[in-house]
């Protein structure tokens, strides 16, 4: 039973990592973008939302929205003013900006928060959890971020595939020379595809700053999991993504239940192994 | 007459690369004009330029009453210039009607809908589901043809719009062009097919080595010319 406890546990944990991922592999979807700062922007959302709520004393409802809709805004101005410069045939540029980035990010957390670890008090969602047996027993939170991911990513894949927008996006990500003869503007696109990924960064922040202990450091390791999630899942794909952070999340807890120390060490080595025997991951679609 | 398009002194560079040096051209409303010429005379650089694809900022383009010389792609096709491009270029993870609806995406008004274009081309139908790239090849150049219809242009760009193609499919394509004029809508084509060319246009422009080397109506311009235009050959060579 432990070990079917540690499978749950693991698909609900696989919730937070595909958030953390989804963005990523919208933003590398749609403008062959690698967002190195990912992992800080999602850290600079959870130290917003502890800053709003523990603070300011902003009511968390309305917290939530205001991370948002901040995320959403800076997205999509930064990559209108800064990162479309950048964007060419050659990657190499975006990636050493957003580098760049990642470092200004963490010394100007560090510099305002200081180097102690935060955590936003989730109250009863953090302790409460529904008893399926005695072994077995499913958190709010962790349900309530699994469910966060599967909606995200059920929303994200209704605006790609049944709106003009997303038909507009997924034509960009196709042929991005011909889009402006077709009167689509790129730098607009791109920039609505970065406020996208921004927004789905901002519910990871929230849900980040309830789950765990974090601090102005925090970024590249979450980083490292969402790009995990989207190699694993395959390039382009978002549902593939969601199982892509499954993956990841079980063979975290299963690699805990053998011991502590074993449990990120095992992810890796899931991810390493998938690599092996599938290289393009489990449901590419470039 | 009303001219819809003419450039003056058209000039364009890759690089330190000189593509064309100095082309007068014209399109008068409604009219359908053809540019002939060899495999790298400039006709594909002519349409690059007009249509903003690569920079003709200070230069002389005027478009429906507007200077849009340096204007960016996007605005000049919302002021009404649709381009077929070259190799039909259709978006490979968009449906066909996906692909149809990009071209409207700007939203002019014009007499050109989903159901038009699939009156003008009823073969796209049945397929108005499949992905853009999994048609004969007639039938996707039908769909890019479509797709810049889409917007309700009042000028067409064709580019080689016959290439790779059997002469049969080629009929029935440029059957469709009296019906697309008959909506308003001025053509320019690129065309290494001189016959065709000669076929469907009111007058031809030839390119050769940056230059419009000749110009006139189809029923004035006899073949030696055309051909001393073409290739650049003299008197003796015929």
């Amino acid at each position: 039973m432990v070990w079917i406890n540690a499978i749950v546990q693991g698909v609900l944990l696989g919730g937070l990592y595909a958030l953390f991922a989804a963005g990523l592999s919208l933003m590398f979807g749609v403008m062959r973008f690698i967002n190195i700062a990912h992992g800080d922007f999602i850290v600079t959302a959870a130290y917003l939302m502890v800053a709003l709520v523990t603070g300011l004393a902003v009511h968390p409802a309305v917290a939530v929205v205001l991370v948002l809709i901040a995320l959403t805004t800076a997205g999509y101005v930064n990559q209108r003013i800064l990162l479309n410069r950048v964007l060419g045939k050659d990657i190499l540029p975006p990636i050493l900006v957003t580098f760049g980035m990642s470092i200004i990010i963490q010394n100007a957390l560090l510099e305002i928060f200081s180097a102690d670890s935060q955590r936003l008090p989730a109250g009863w969602l953090e302790t409460g959890s529904i008893v399926l047996s005695d072994a077995v027993a499913i958190g709010w939170l962790p349900l309530l971020m699994f469910a966060a991911a599967v909606a995200v990513i059920g929303g994200l894949q209704l605006v790609f595939y049944k709106t003009p927008l997303g038909r507009m996006l997924r034509a960009t990500s196709d042929d991005p020379e011909i889009v402006p003869l077709m009167g689509g503007n790129n730098a607009h696109i791109f920039a609505i595809a970065t406020a996208l990924a921004s927004l789905v960064v901002g519910v990871a922040g929230i849900f980040l700053a309830m789950k765990t202990n974090f601090d102005p450091s925090a970024g590249p390791a979450r980083l490292l999991f969402a790009f995990e999630a989207v190699i694993i899942g395959g390039l382009g794909s978002l549902w593939g993504t969601l199982v892509g952070g499954i993956v990841l999340g079980v063979a975290q807890t299963l690699g805990a239940q053998i011991d502590a120390g074993v449990q990120i060490l095992a992810g890796h080595l899931v991810f390493l192994a998938l690599l092996v025997v599938r290289p393009r991951g489990l449901f590419p679609k470039m | 007459m009303t001219r819809l398009l003419e450039t003056q002194g058209l000039t364009a560079f890759y690089g330190d690369f000189q593509a064309l040096f100095g082309i007068d051209v014209s399109v008068d409303e409604g009219e359908c004009v053809a540019l002939i010429g060899s495999n790298g005379a400039g006709k594909s650089t002519f349409l690059r330029a007009i249509t903003g694809m690569i920079p003709a900022r200070g230069q002389d383009v005027m478009f429906a009453g507007q200077h849009i010389a340096g204007w960016a792609a996007d605005r000049i096709h919302k002021a009404g210039m649709a381009m077929v491009p070259e190799g039909r270029r259709l978006f490979p993870s968009l449906s066909v009607e996906e692909n149809l609806l990009i071209g409207a995406a700007g939203k002019r008004p014009g007499p050109w809908s989903l159901d038009a274009v699939y009156e003008l081309f009823p073969d796209l139908v049945a397929k108005r589901h499949n992905p853009g790239t999994a048609l004969s090849g007639g039938q996707q150049q039908m769909v890019a043809i479509g797709r810049a219809l889409m917007s309700n242009p009042q000028l067409l760009l064709c580019d080689e719009i016959s290439l790779g193609l059997a002469p049969k499919v080629i009929k029935d394509i440029y059957t469709a062009v009296p019906k697309i004029r008959a909506g308003g809508t001025a053509i320019l084509v690129v065309e290494q097919d001189v016959g065709q060319a000669l076929a469907v246009a009111d007058r031809v422009y030839c390119f050769m080595e940056g230059r419009v080397t000749l110009t006139g109506t189809p029923a004035t311009l006899t073949r030696a010319q055309i051909a001393a235009a073409y290739f650049g050959t003299t008197e003796e060579a015929h």
